[in-house]
């Protein structure tokens, strides 16, 4: 541990701009030993050129970056040393088998045989590779890349791990498994974990906090609870279905809270998002009850984190717009 | 999972620098590939054809030939039916389509598989990418170029029974490393081309185009440029000998020129000249052999000139490559 908090991954005011675009603005993130930490956010946030960036692959147009308490633009081998990376879309060579493959990374990272071989035949027990550790990656599935790719960025033993779309365009079985085997690597081996997804509740399952990343800033920071709160702001939202118009709905929810206390959106397919003062959900349900109105569903919004992930973006998109 | 399987990649047992590791790695997969077979094969069988067309032309000439100073040599040179052309001129036009073809993918490979982020996150230079890959296509095109010239001197050897002297193995080493400056050229050229070009079909063909415009029209665009520069007037004769000294530089922007005059004087001893010469230089002079270092000497520029393109291609390849963004 480089640092006494044990803060291995740290970014303050950290920017990125080309010729005519701004891909991050200014963002402040700090992810501890034994932590993962998600960065989560629609694609063409910014997630995968602050990664490069805390890699030292790409230079930043301003603010620092310490990865293991070095910046990385000025001592790349030292980071690229102790920080082990996933890339989206990670490729092998084909041709090479999967234990080829890890060998070759092994000896970039001078991890020298015997240990090498060693190391290899644990990661490849640890993603359940070794049976297929001798076939050509050519013939591999999805997350079977994906797990080899993990074995792959442990073959250097890394303090600090970073990985991109972990997670994205594999089957559900193989998500489990890549879940289970991240946690792992934080909790039980004390690394620095740091990932990216669009996808929340594979973030969610997974992640100590999160952070969510719009248009290239951090829009908010917490634990998914934290996210939660922060965003109820003292009104209560609900998906409502009803065999009803939107009318009867409105003038229901009118009289009991007060038109200007009442905002109603249209969900389709006989649904509305009504949003209320803080109020429990049964006083809303009763009133249509009263009013002969037939309840489909009613579900709180706020405790759904697809929904606050997505209220995030909307209200990201307006203000940044 | 104990079983040691047949790996094509054993690690190194001692620490290595960034870009021998990947040298060694990407040496190993081309010598894998159904590429360098098959360069083998072609080349095998075009340097076997030249060189028994070649040999049988020279016995029959035999009681001719007998002083010829640097016979052996000539196997390599020397023209003879039914085929076509000499082992040098096959080989002088085929050379190009071997560092094509080790460097054609060389960096766009890695990009279209996916493998370049992972690669250059790893912990050495970014230019060890591109040094690595340069240095095992060098080398694998060396490898090819000798079996194949061994093979060639093996078959002469056998079918002239004449043993070469010291001196002449001495020119076709040299010439062999000409021959390699000389494929070096076009496999910096196929390397920028994969930097600069995210296809690998692109780029091949993108390299291709340039080697047929150089081995089909570039004496010819010589011609016409020289026909610019330097036009001959009809009074006067030393504007036609501008005028031919124009073209004889102009064509040496060609590597393929330069390659083809340092193989003229490297494997016969008896080439004095490889610019232009005029009647008079000539006129009475008595066939005589030039030593080795004076060979060398006669063609020391077009040998630092190949050396040359070939650096300057390279940076090409090699700036950008280092600023490119790694992301696919």
């Amino acid at each position: 541990m480089s640092d006494e908090s044990g803060v291995l991954i740290e970014a303050t005011g950290l920017r990125k701009s080309y010729d005519n675009a701004v891909a991050v603005d200014g963002i402040d993130l700090a992810v501890s030993a034994g932590e993962v930490f998600g960065l989560l956010g629609p694609n063409g946030a910014g997630k995968t050129t602050t990664i490069l960036m805390l890699l030292g692959l790409t230079e930043p147009s301003g603010g620092e970056v310490r990865v293991g308490g070095l910046d990385p633009m000025r001592h790349p081998l030292a980071v690229k040393r102790q920080v082990g990376y996933l890339p989206d879309a990670i490729g092998f060579y084909e041709g090479l088998t999967g234990r080829e493959n890890l060998r070759y990374t092994a000896a970039l990272n001078e991890v020298l045989p015997p240990e090498a071989g060693d190391r290899i035949d644990d990661l490849l027990e640890l993603v359940g590779l070794t049976e297929e550790a001798d076939q050509a990656v050519g013939t591999y599935s999805r997350g079977m890349r994906q797990r080899l790719g993990l074995a792959d960025v442990l073959v250097k033993d890394p303090k600090i791990v970073i990985l991109d779309e972990p997670t994205a365009a594999i089957d559900p079985e193989g998500v489990a498994q890549m879940q289970q085997l991240i946690g792992l690597l934080a909790h039980r081996d004390g690394r620095a974990v740091l990932l990216s997804s669009h996808l929340l509740p594979q973030v969610q399952e997974v992640c100590d906090r999160m952070a969510i990343f719009v248009k290239g800033r951090i829009v908010a920071e917490g634990t998914a609870q934290e996210l939660g709160a922060s965003l109820a702001d003292g009104r209560a939202r609900f998906r409502i279905s009803l065999d009803a118009s939107e009318e009867v709905l409105r003038t229901v929810a009118n009289t009991q809270f007060g038109s200007d206390q009442v905002e109603i959106e249209a969900a389709g397919h006989g649904s509305w998002t009504v949003i209320v003062p803080s109020l429990s959900a049964q006083s809303l349900f009763a009133a249509l009850v009263n009013a002969n109105v037939e309840v489909r569903e009613m579900r709180d919004l706020n405790s759904e984190l697809d929904q606050i992930y997505r209220r995030y973006f909307r209200e990201s998109a307006e203000t940044l717009a | 999972m104990t079983a040691n399987p047949e790996t094509t990649f054993t690690p190194w047992t001692r620490k290595r620098s960034g870009w021998a590791i990947i040298a060694r790695k990407e040496f190993a997969d081309h010598i894998l590939s159904i590429r360098f077979i098959a360069l083998l094969v072609l080349l095998g069988l075009v340097g076997v054809g030249t060189v028994y067309a070649a040999a049988t032309a020279l016995k029959d000439a035999a009681p001719a030939t007998a002083n010829t100073p640097g016979l052996f040599l000539r196997l390599f040179s020397v023209q003879a039916d039914p085929v076509p052309l000499s082992f040098v001129t096959f080989l002088g036009f085929l050379a190009p389509v071997l560092g094509i073809a080790f460097g054609f993918d060389a960096i766009n490979g890695e990009r279209s598989q996916g493998t370049l982020p992972r690669l250059v996150s790893q912990p050495i230079h970014r230019d060890d990418v591109i040094n690595g890959k340069f240095v095992a296509g060098l080398s694998i095109v060396g490898l090819i170029i000798t079996v194949i010239s061994v093979l060639v001197a093996g078959v002469g050897i056998v079918m002239l029974g004449i043993v070469p002297s010291a001196g002449q193995v001495a020119r076709l080493l040299i010439w062999l490393i000409a021959t390699v400056l000389y494929v070096g050229v076009w496999l910096a050229f196929a390397t920028f081309c994969s930097v600069i070009v995210r296809r690998a079909s692109t780029s091949a063909l993108l390299s291709i185009a340039l080697w047929l415009v150089f081995a089909l029209f570039g004496s010819l665009l010589a011609h016409l440029a020289a026909g610019v520069f330097s036009p001959i007037d009809q009074g006067n004769p030393e504007s036609a000998y501008n005028n031919a000294q124009a073209e004889v530089t102009l064509a040496r922007v060609s590597p393929t020129v330069l390659y083809q005059e340092s193989s003229l004087a490297l494997l016969n001893s008896d080439v004095r000249s490889v610019g232009l010469i005029t009647y008079e230089q000539i006129d009475q002079a008595l066939p005589s052999e030039l030593s080795l270092t004076q060979s060398v000497l006669l063609v020391w520029p077009q040998l630092v000139s190949l050396l040359a393109i070939t650096v300057v291609i390279f940076a090409f390849a090699y700036v950008p490559f280092m600023h490119q963004e790694v992301r696919a």
